[in-house]
């Protein structure tokens, strides 16, 4: 309603939009326009404001400068240097094979630190199962070392090394002498046939004092080697069970005792003996006196 | 015929349209104010209960989310007089509404007030080609339907079918899928000048808006403000507005008659300021806040300032008895009813069985009129005012919104009109593909 004083209001503005305004208007309450004007002016500042600086050499240099500045200026905070290598849980010879193999001069910031290919480099020396490296808070590196445990000597042409359950190498040694209570192995695949041999070894507890060693014969089977060159010839298969039945026998009717130079135990069915010299005539001399007691 | 057809289906088109977006606007352009709500259709999934509010009889799939009304210009009588004051006004509201919606509206479904309506009622019959009723024979029926010469310039804005009924059987709504031999069919029509709707459509296209559908304003007020009860037992709507007072009689939910007298508040007003001789401006506020049709004598002590600023101290300082406002008033008043119940007559609404009216629109603020239209009428007069819709703010659910409101449910739920149905193979050229199928089923 028009108020009641109507002459001073005789001029007042038309209320009406005009076309264009009302159009216009029309025009911003569209939704793709009101998207367009939400999305468009920032999303255009923030591109011109990259090209302004990305398509001039001299502050794209500036730019990256500062940039790498700033973050070594952070990387070499005093929080993140590590000024220190321990190693623990490996001996003084392992942990010296250690800090050589890891080529780090320190102090430096643990940003720069690969510590997983560290942890590859450690692991790759022959003593090493497992490795833990860590950053401690007190700005250490530390590599915590779960060594190999070796189980057996392995002689080679070129000398003794110590191999582990695994059959991995551990580390060479001088002389037998140096490891007295690891048992001897040699031959060509003696190291893929680690398990067996452990368990012949095991096996042959109760001769444990005349065993030298076994030895792995055309990287198929083992050959224990006693001592006085007596040999016992195991065959591929339940080489345990046969080694076992030597043992018996050697227990109740004294085998090893005797000139016995091979005990064959290949052929499943019986044991074949090689009679050393003195075996071989005193046997020859007892079948004779027993075919002549006959005639 | 064809023409408006086709017209009324692209309008339905667009309608369908506007929901798939899930927005249309409402347009009233009345004779005092124009109303444009924006209407937003979610659907009855994304409804929610906890609004607290119920689900409105059905109505509850839209919202209201933005509303406008400015002071009507150019409209005399319900009809579009100035173009250009008609164009800014409806710009005007449309802008506002789309502010408060904060989305751009496309799509208008409008009212027409004015436009001298006239009401026939056709009838027609036909034979069945088979045994049951599809909607082929429904189209069919209702293209048999003998429209009577509208008169040169005029042009239908509704056709509701109202009743069906095959062989014996009357007072179908839905024949569909029933058995018979011959169905006829009653329909009724509104048929409104063709150059005001022309002006109408005219000045919305001016807005940049396509308009969804068009209305009779007599039609949209029944819809809102009649209960159901109303609608189905028979019942008149007496909307009165500021040009024209709008006269529908529903019956069996149907629309069955509707008329609109060329008087309406806008005459009162005119006469108050004739008789105290203040403009009209001073007149309309003396009428909505001292007005009344049945004087008490506390009126004959109730003085009321008319005041003015002519700068003469004497003419300034007049000042009328609320009991002498009334006695401008009520003649007017009186001649308005008196005007609508010769309409109602003519439309042998006697002869319904105990009906209802209902009085809505601006003018029933009136105070006293229930008492002064009862006398007039007849017995059962009610006050009535638009339902409530959910999202209206609370300066729209008056009365005077009636049509507005009742425009929002016609475009909701609009009623099955003639055009609605399938065109008839005989007058449609589209369909021949469909009888040469029909021709090679029948004789292979």
């Amino acid at each position: 309603m028009r108020s009641m004083s109507s002459r001073g209001n005789q001029h007042r503005r038309d209320p009406a939009p005009s076309r264009w305004s009302y159009r216009y208007e029309r025009w911003m309450l569209t939704p793709a326009y009101r998207r367009l004007f939400r999305v468009g002016p920032p999303v255009v500042l923030a591109a011109c404001a990259v090209a302004f600086v990305a398509l001039d050499e001299g502050r794209r240099t500036y730019v990256t400068d500062h940039v790498n500045e700033w973050v070594d200026a952070f990387q070499h905070r005093p929080e993140f240097m590590v000024a220190e290598l321990t190693v623990e849980g490996a001996s003084d010879r392992l942990a010296t094979e250690i800090v050589a193999a890891l080529p780090i001069e320190f102090p430096i910031s643990s940003f720069d630190m690969d510590l997983p290919a560290m942890r590859t480099t450690v692991e790759q020396i022959a003593g090493v199962e497992k490795a833990i490296l860590r950053v401690t808070s007190a700005g250490a590196l530390e590599v915590d070392v779960t060594p190999r445990v070796p189980v057996a000597i392995w002689r080679l042409d070129d000398g003794l090394r110590m191999i582990d359950g695994e059959g991995n190498f551990v580390a060479s040694v001088q002389a037998r002498s140096e490891r007295p209570e690891l048992p001897l192995i040699a031959g060509d695949g003696a190291k893929e046939a680690i398990n067996e041999a452990m368990a012949l070894f095991a096996a042959a507890a109760p001769i444990k004092d005349k065993v030298r060693g076994l030895v792995r014969m055309g990287e198929r089977r083992w050959d224990v080697v006693l001592d006085g060159d007596q040999r016992i010839m195991l065959p591929e298969r339940n080489a345990v069970t046969a080694l076992e039945r030597v043992i018996v026998m050697a227990q109740t009717q004294d085998l090893l005792r005797r000139d016995v130079q091979v005990v064959d135990m290949r052929n499943d069915d019986r044991p074949t003996l090689k009679l050393g010299i003195t075996g071989t005539e005193e046997m020859r001399r007892l079948n004779a006196a027993l075919s002549g007691a006959g005639k | 015929m064809n023409q408006l057809y086709d017209n009324q289906r692209a309008m339905r088109n667009m309608r369908k349209a506007a929901l798939q977006r899930g927005l249309i606007a409402i347009l009233d352009v009345g004779t005092s104010k124009v109303a444009c709500l924006v209407l937003r259709f979610d659907g009855p999934d994304r409804f929610r209960a906890e609004d607290g509010v119920g689900s409105l009889a059905g109505q509850a799939q839209y919202r209201v989310i933005g509303a406008s009304t400015t002071r009507s210009r150019g409209v005399r009588f319900g009809d579009i007089d100035a173009m250009q004051e008609t164009e800014r006004a409806i710009r005007t509201v449309v802008q506002s509404a789309q502010k408060m919606a904060g989305e751009r509206v496309d799509h208008v479904i409008a009212c027409l007030s004015g436009a001298r309506p006239r009401s026939y009622g056709l009838a027609g019959d036909i034979m069945l080609d088979g045994d049951v009723v599809t909607d082929q024979d429904i189209g069919r029926v209702l293209a048999a339907c003998d429209v009577p010469d509208l008169g040169e310039g005029r042009e239908a804005l509704h056709a509701h079918p109202i009743n069906f009924s095959l062989d014996q059987r009357s007072g179908l709504t839905d024949p569909r899928g029933h058995s018979g031999n011959k169905m006829s069919a009653d329909l009724h029509m509104l048929t409104v000048e063709k150059s005001a709707l022309q002006n109408l459509v005219h000045c919305i296209r001016r807005c940049d808006l396509e308009l969804a559908g068009i209305a009779s304003s007599a039609y949209v007020a029944g819809i809102s403000s009649l209960i159901e009860d109303e609608q189905k037992l028979g019942a008149a709507c007496i909307d009165m507005g500021g040009g024209t007072t709008g006269v529908s009689i529903f019956l069996k939910n149907h629309m069955i008659y509707a008329d609109s007298v060329r008087m309406g508040g806008d005459l009162i007003t005119h006469d108050i300021s004739k008789c105290l001789g203040v403009p009209e401006a001073t007149a309309e506020r003396i009428k909505t806040f001292y007005g009344g049709v049945v004087a008490t004598s506390l009126d004959d002590r109730e003085v009321i300032e008319i005041g003015g600023n002519s700068g003469d101290w004497h003419h300034d300082r007049r000042s009328v008895t609320r009991a002498e406002l009334i006695g401008i008033m009520r003649p007017r008043v009186e001649e308005i009813l008196e005007e609508v119940k010769d309409s109602l007559d003519a439309a042998g609404f006697d002869s319904l069985h105990n009906p209802a009216i209902v009085l809505t629109g601006g003018g029933r603020q009136i105070p006293g009129l229930d008492e002064l239209a009862t006398r007039i009428l007849g017995t059962q007069v009610r006050l009535g005012g638009p339902m409530r819709v959910s999202g209206l703010p609370q300066a729209a659910t008056g009365p005077a919104f009636a049509a507005a409101v009742g425009l929002t449910m016609f475009a909701a739920h609009p009623q099955d009109e003639w055009w609605d149905f399938e065109v008839p193979d005989t007058i449609y050229p589209a369909r021949s593909l469909r009888r040469a199928v029909k021709w090679f089923k029948d004789n292979w």
